[in-house]
Order: C-alpha cells, then structure tokens, then sequence
C-alpha cells in the first residue's frame, strides 16, 4: 500500500474532522464538515485557512542567480525587485510547461513555491544551475499556509502588525512569537491574502491562533479548486501540462517583453524557439471559459463540439465543476482561438449534446490590494 | 419497512411500487448536491440501469433502479432544489417505480445496512 506523506498540521485537520485524501503524494484535507459549497462561500465572504504545506518550497542562492534562472524560466527575474514575487512557468524543449511556480526576490537568494505533485522533479531539475554555481536548497523544515478572503488582511493584522502595508505580489519577512515569517501577499483563490512559510515547529501554533479569531474557518481542497477555477486560475496537470504552451494555456501574459522575440533578453529558457514565435503569431489553441446553459456541470474530460449533431471535435474541458459563487457551473477548455466570447459550443455529456456559451475568464472578479 | 440497497438507495414499499432515494450515509459521502437528472415517467427499465445522475460539487454520480419495472412518478421538486438531498435525505425521494410483483425481502434491513457502512 502506498505511504502518503502527512503535514505538520495532520492532527489538526484530524480533530476538526476533516476528510483525508491522497492528493500528490500526501494525505490531505479535502473538506471539512461545513462542506465545499460552504466552505468556499465563506473564503469568498470572510477568511479561509488553508494548508498547502505539501508545495515545494526551494531557495537558490549564487552570483548571478536571477540570471541563472532565467534558463529555466520564461518569467522577468532580472527585473524582479527586491521585496517582488512573480508567476513563472518552467518550460521543455518542446514548448510545453513543466510546472508553474511562484518567484519571490528576497534581496540575498530567490524563494521558490513550486507545485506538489512536481516538487521532485523540478528540484532535479533546478539542479542543472549548480554547475553555474548557484546552490540548490529545498526547504524541508517550513510549513506552509494560505490565508485568503477579504478579512484576510484585518486577521493576519493581530498577528503580525506589518501584514497590512504589503501590496498584492510583496513578499516580507515578520517575526511572530520568536519564528519568522516568510509572507507573500498572494493566493489562488481569486481573493486577496496571503501565503505564509513559518517553521514547521511553530505551525501548529500559528495555524491554531488563525483559527481562533472568528472570521476564519479552516478550507479543504475541495473549495481551493473550485475558487481557483471561478478565478480562471489554471491548475498543472489539468490546465497545463508538458504538452501544452503557454500561449495555448492562456499564460502568455506571464512572458514578458523583454523575453519575447526583439526584447533585450529574447528567449534563452527551453522551448523559446517554438513558445516565442506562437506568441507573436497567436497560438491556434487558447484556455476559454465556458458556462453551460442549466445547471448540470461539465467536468474534465467532458468533449467540445462545434455542432449539436456531429460536427468537430474542438477540445475537452480542462477544469470543469460548479461555482458556487456564480451559482451555476462553470468550466475551462483548451479551444480553437477563432472562438469569441458569446460564441456557442456544445459539450457531450452522458451521450447528449449541450449547448455551453464561450465566457470570459474569470468567472469570479479577483479582488486583489493593489 | 425500509429496505436498503448495497449502492446506498432506500427503498420503501407502498402498495405494488416503492419510492427510492438516497441515504444519509450516502448524501453524506456525496457532499453538496446540486444538480439531479430524474428518469421519465412512463419509462421501463431493467434492474441495475442507472436512472438518475446526481452531481455534487465534488464529482457526478448514478442511482439505479433496485428492480426492474416502470417509473410511475419523480419528485418534480428536486431538480429546483437540489440541496434538499442533504437537508433530509429521507424526504428527497427521487422516484416511484410499479413492478407486478414486489419483494423486497432480498434487499438489507436497517441493521444489515448500518453494518455495511460501518
């Protein structure tokens, strides 16, 4: 039988009775007893706490390091101030994406947040900078926290005075009871927040003086995915995989101009030749939202077609699922780029073709601290 | 007397048809429902066909018919609210099905079906 790994925060989840599942190697709350529709409403209303301690955290430290990564990455490292993080993708030979990560400039190293489920294999891969003298550090003994919603910012105020003044993508460090504090202020839920790295032997702790003030409510991953699909936010491995490009997973934005093709710094990370070039054209592929008319949800895997009867197969939903906020399903599929908002496909479910209206991504407006 | 199926449905006799639905246990493991396709009226099926698609937020599942026969009634009110299965799974009936004969005794009693969920 398979061993998962378990968080810092097990027993915690545990005791207020959460349901465990396998998820990436770990064994993780998926929901708690106020259910996934509830407790997705209350992060969207209040505060949720989520654990998301089975991420990969790495931190890389040499001469020349923002320089170095960026033959890994495609993000603006160089140009990522002191104090800034940034979204970035890790790129194949092909074009395809290895893993999306988060990117924080922390004055003397980078601190990188990487996917579970890719952890291993992008620190074997990171492993690569260190003939360019850059050391390649897991951190192996933080855990990690969410904090989103938009009384976030009031509850993490009580525990750490200094939260407030960050802006939506800083990073800071804070002391709280003698530990410190890596925080960023971001999440993947559509909401403002925050993202804290505390030593594993204070993460109990702090996760319980969270959960005792009274707008926060512990979230499993059942809500986690469904307010990051409301926000439009693409998960690897559903949204993104080795197979698909940036500009067809609707991540082109994170490839900025001076890495694209007559920028300063044009390519020079795996797959520029083929990822550079589709960006300039336009992929003929693009993430798109969709809603289904009625209310049976459309999930992955479900098939796109451009008729009622026959007609071509256009793609397969990516992320699909009800949103609760919106109140309806909702759902994301990699389709033809000629496609417009307002258009109508039909997805095939249970061998009948339903009629589904190209959407806008997202579904739900983030509301971000600029 | 209420009867149990190995697929979490409750089965109640009434006269020469039995009104199905789901059970605690089983609205439970399902989480948030929301959204229920009921069979026709009129329609025959075969014991074992899956009749109904229930969805909750987390994933889409099947009921199916616990005999063969042809479904004389569907709770209308379901489809509307589909929340209902987890606010009193015992009053969410989904549909009525008329067999010429019903036995009944085949299926779990209340003992047997806690047993099976343990």
């Amino acid at each position: 039988m398979a061993e998962f790994r378990r968080t810092k925060l097990y027993d915690l989840h545990v005791a207020r009775g959460a349901k465990m599942v396998p998820f990436a190697g770990w064994d993780m709350p998926v929901q708690y007893p106020m259910g996934v529709l509830n407790e997705h409403l209350h992060t969207r209303a209040h505060a949720g706490l989520f654990d998301v301690s089975h991420m990969g955290q790495v931190i890389l430290r040499g001469p020349d390091v923002a320089e170095a990564l960026e033959t890994l990455v495609s993000a603006d490292i160089l140009g990522l101030a002191q104090g800034r993080q940034r979204y970035g993708l890790f790129t194949n030979a092909e074009g395809g994406i290895l893993d999306d990560l988060m990117i924080a400039n922390k004055g003397d190293h980078l601190f990188l947040v990487v996917n579970a489920a890719c952890a291993e294999q992008d620190i074997a891969h990171l492993r690569q900078l260190e003939r360019a003298g850059i050391s390649v550090e897991p951190v192996t003994d933080r855990g990690l926290l969410a904090l989103q919603g938009p009384e976030a910012e009031a509850v993490l105020a009580r525990l750490v005075p200094g939260a407030p003044a960050m802006k939506f993508m800083d990073v800071a460090e804070f002391d709280w009871q003698g530990a410190t504090l890596w925080v960023s202020r971001s999440g993947y839920t559509g909401e403002d927040g925050f993202e804290i790295s505390i030593p594993e032997a204070q993460v109990v702790a702090f996760a319980e003086a969270l959960l005792v003030q009274p707008e926060v409510a512990p979230i499993g991953l059942g809500a986690r995915d469904s307010l990051r699909l409301e926000a439009g936010m693409p998960l690897y491995g559903h949204d993104m995989d080795a197979s698909t490009h940036p500009g067809e997973a609707g991540l082109g934005w994170s490839i900025p101009k001076a890495r694209r093709m007559g920028g300063v710094r044009a390519g020079g990370f795996p797959g520029a030749e083929v990822i550079l070039p589709e960006l300039a054209e336009g992929s003929a592929r693009s993430r798109l939202g969709l809603r289904p008319e009625g209310r049976a949800p459309i999930r992955e895997g479900v098939a796109i077609f451009d008729a009622p009867e026959g007609g071509a197969a256009l793609g397969t939903v990516c992320s699909g699922g009800f949103g609760p906020s919106v109140g309806g399903p909702v759902a994301m599929a990699i389709l033809p780029a000629g496609l417009t908002p307002g258009a109508t496909v039909w997805a095939e479910l249970r061998g009948k073709r339903l009629p589904v209206t190209i959407t806008p991504l997202p579904f739900h407006q983030p509301s971000y601290r600029r | 007397m209420l009867r149990y199926t190995e697929d979490h449905e409750w089965l109640k006799q009434d006269g020469d048809e039995i009104v199905v639905g789901i059970t605690a246990h089983a609205s439970e493991q399902l989480g948030d429902v929301v959204f229920i396709e009921l069979p026709e009226v009129g329609r025959e099926v075969e014991q074992g066909e899956e009749i109904v698609v229930i969805e909750s937020v987390k994933a889409a599942s099947d009921i199916t018919a616990p005999i063969a026969g042809v479904i004389t009634a569907v709770n209308e009110a379901l489809p509307d609210s589909p929340g209902a299965v987890n606010e009193d799974p015992m009053a969410a009936w989904f549909f009525r099905i008329k067999a010429s004969s019903v036995d009944l005794s085949g299926f779990m009693d209340e003992a047997a079906y806690n047993a099976l969920i343990g």
